[in-house]
């Protein structure tokens, strides 16, 4: 497997990533778990974006990740940590294998809407289920990894950290090489022209069930990382303000660059963070007027920064 | 003689306005056809019908001796019944280039790859072999909006030819595309046409084109075919001449296009 410049970039940057956790600060790991794995459900954004779709349902798949990984814990018996990682990605794979079936007839708004509303409806049976907690969700049972169990605490919101960036750091290089293979790239196409997409022989609505199905499963490792973080899933994970949370990450890091959403979610968080912290009442005007001064200014988000400075260079 | 494209009283109504009136065509593997009519005729309803994209209100398509009723455009694509658009349809924030690696890729296989680069060297060496081929080598890195229409038909062209098709239907392949050169455009054209051996099917309003190129012309006048046969025959057909060249030797500036 060759790896090119982005690549290795991202695999420096996480190697820094995780040696900073060996001496960052407990509160910094947390807040950097919680941004990176949000940033893997906004990669699902991302992805569809690419294609034209705008999801405000992602918090169905972010929440199926983490519900998966409590339930899997509390009920089932599993506790290894990839084992219920993956257990997340595969549900999120057949329930997006179902309404994708359905999703990828609609464009634009009706597949925005379509999609949040089933995000709610997912919320309203948990909300109903006294079994799993309903408005209050539930505890994820303590977990392991490899048959080693971290210590609670310190010990494992680091391993957590660790996990994240690891998951980061391939779904990353997924993604850059999903973008620029024949899927990613004819995705693109689909959102420019779709009639011609068909002409050229190609089912344009099975392009699209792919790339949502994909997306589902990145999503939902970023719910099950969560889930992991915070040792507390609730139906929270799929109401359509966390659907909203995600679009808006998205937004702000831009489709330029499969780095993006980390970098606006870490962005987003700090702002959020620290908007609570200082200016209690107004976070979410403060978050208003960050989105308004990126889609004026920098209508390509974060990344055309990075990406503005490097023409610069080149120039 | 074996006939390639057939449809049987083929209609077309869109609510009172009948754009198809019991077509019945015959085309014969290896012709060029030319299609002629003016503005309104049912030219383009007739090729958005034979290629899947309209649902004809009755009537029956037959390519190669068979069925495709009720076929998806992809479908028709994939059996060998390629098409170009009036309005060029191409990908309009990718360049040139990668506008017709698209294409290639979607001729090699229906499923593209997940992680192999779609870019590959030998897709890129094709890509630049079919560039030259058009004569468009000099926007091979521009985006298509940025490049003159006449170019932007002939990459719509060339998209539509990469998957090998046994027949090519062009929408006006010359259309917005000054006078001065649309015989370049027609000669590039059918010389890479030549070159598949092709079965050709174009709309023109230009008769110069017209007669310049095909061996067969169908006039079309408000959904029903009026004249079909040779050039001269059709040309020189008097209710031809009264609805759709208007008395082309006195008028030898042609139609405009649209
Ligand atoms: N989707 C549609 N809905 C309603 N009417 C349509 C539709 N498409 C075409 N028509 C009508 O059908 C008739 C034939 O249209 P068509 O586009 O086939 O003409 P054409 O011969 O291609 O004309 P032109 O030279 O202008 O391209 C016209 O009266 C047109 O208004
Ligand atoms: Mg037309």
């Amino acid at each position: 497997m060759r790896l090119d410049k982005t690549e290795i970039s991202l695999g420096l940057i996480a190697l820094a990533c995780v040696l900073f956790g060996f001496v960052s600060p407990g509160w910094l790991i947390f807040l950097l778990t919680i941004a990176l794995a949000k940033a893997l459900v906004v990669q699902g954004v991302v992805m569809q974006m690419r294609s034209g779709l705008v999801s405000f349902g992602q918090g169905l798949f972010y929440c199926i990740g983490g519900y998966t990984v409590g339930m899997g814990g509390q009920f089932f018996g599993i506790h290894d940590a990839i084992a219920a990682l993956s257990l997340g990605m595969f549900v999120a794979i057949v329930v997006a294998m179902l309404l994708g079936l359905l999703l990828t007839r609609y464009r634009e708004i009706f597949f925005a809407m379509l999609s949040l509303a089933f995000s709610m409806i997912l919320f309203g049976i948990l909300v109903k289920s006294q079994e799993l907690g309903s408005t209050d969700g539930f505890n994820v049972h303590d977990w392991t990894l490899f048959g080693w169990a971290p210590e609670a605490g310190a010990g494992s919101q680091h391993t957590v950290f660790t996990m994240t960036v690891v998951s980061g750091l391939i779904v990353a290089v997924l993604i850059h090489r999903y973008t620029k293979a024949g899927i990613g790239v004819i995705c693109e196409a689909v959102r420019e022209n779709e009639v011609r997409v068909e002409y050229l022989g190609l089912s344009p609505r099975w392009l699209l069930y792919g790339n949502y199905v994909a997306a589902a499963a990145v999503s939902a490792l970023g719910g099950g990382l969560t889930a992991l973080a915070t040792g507390h899933v609730d139906p929270e994970m799929a109401y359509w303000t966390t659907s909203g949370e995600f679009v808006f990450i998205a937004l702000l890091g831009g489709l330029g660059h499969v780095a993006a959403p980390f970098i606006a979610a870490i962005v987003f968080s700090f702002v959020r963070t620290y908007a609570i912290e200082f200016v209690p009442h107004t976070w979410q005007m403060i978050l208003g007027f960050t989105l308004l001064a990126v889609i004026i200014f920098l209508p390509k988000g974060l990344w055309s920064l990075v990406s503005r400075e490097k023409t610069g260079e080149r120039a | 003689m074996t006939c390639i494209l057939e449809t049987r009283s083929l209609n077309k109504e869109f609510g009172a306005v009948i754009a198809a009136k019991d077509l019945n065509v015959q085309i014969n593997k290896g012709e060029v056809v030319g299609v002629i009519g003016s503005n309104g005729a049912g030219k383009t309803t007739f090729i958005n019908m034979v290629t899947g994209y309209l649902k004809p209100t009755r009537g029956e398509i037959l390519f190669n001796g068979k069925s495709i009723m009720g076929h998806s455009p992809r479908a028709i694509t994939r059996a060998g019944m390629a098409r170009s658009f009036q309005v060029a349809q191409l990908f309009p924030e990718m360049t040139v280039i990668d506008n017709l690696i698209v294409a290639l890729a979607a001729a090699e296989s229906a499923r593209p790859s997940f992680l192999s680069p779609l870019r590959s060297d030998a897709r890129i060496a094709r890509a630049e072999e079919i560039l030259k081929e058009f004569g468009v080598e000099n926007y091979r890195d521009s985006l298509v909006t940025a490049v003159p229409q006449g170019a932007r038909k002939l990459v719509d062209i060339a998209m539509a030819l990469i998957g090998n098709p046994q027949m090519l239907l062009l929408d006006e392949p010359t259309s917005g595309v000054s006078v001065d050169e649309k015989t370049d455009l027609m000669d590039t054209v059918m010389n890479a046409v030549r070159q598949h051996g092709v079965t050709v099917l174009f709309v023109e309003h230009d008769m110069d084109v017209v007669e310049r190129y095909v061996s067969r012309v169908l006039a079309f006048y408000s959904g029903e075919i009026i004249a079909d046969g040779e050039p001269a025959a059709v040309l020189a057909d008097q209710q031809v001449r009264d609805l759709v060249t208007g008395h082309r030797p006195t008028t030898k500036q042609g139609n405009g296009a649209s």
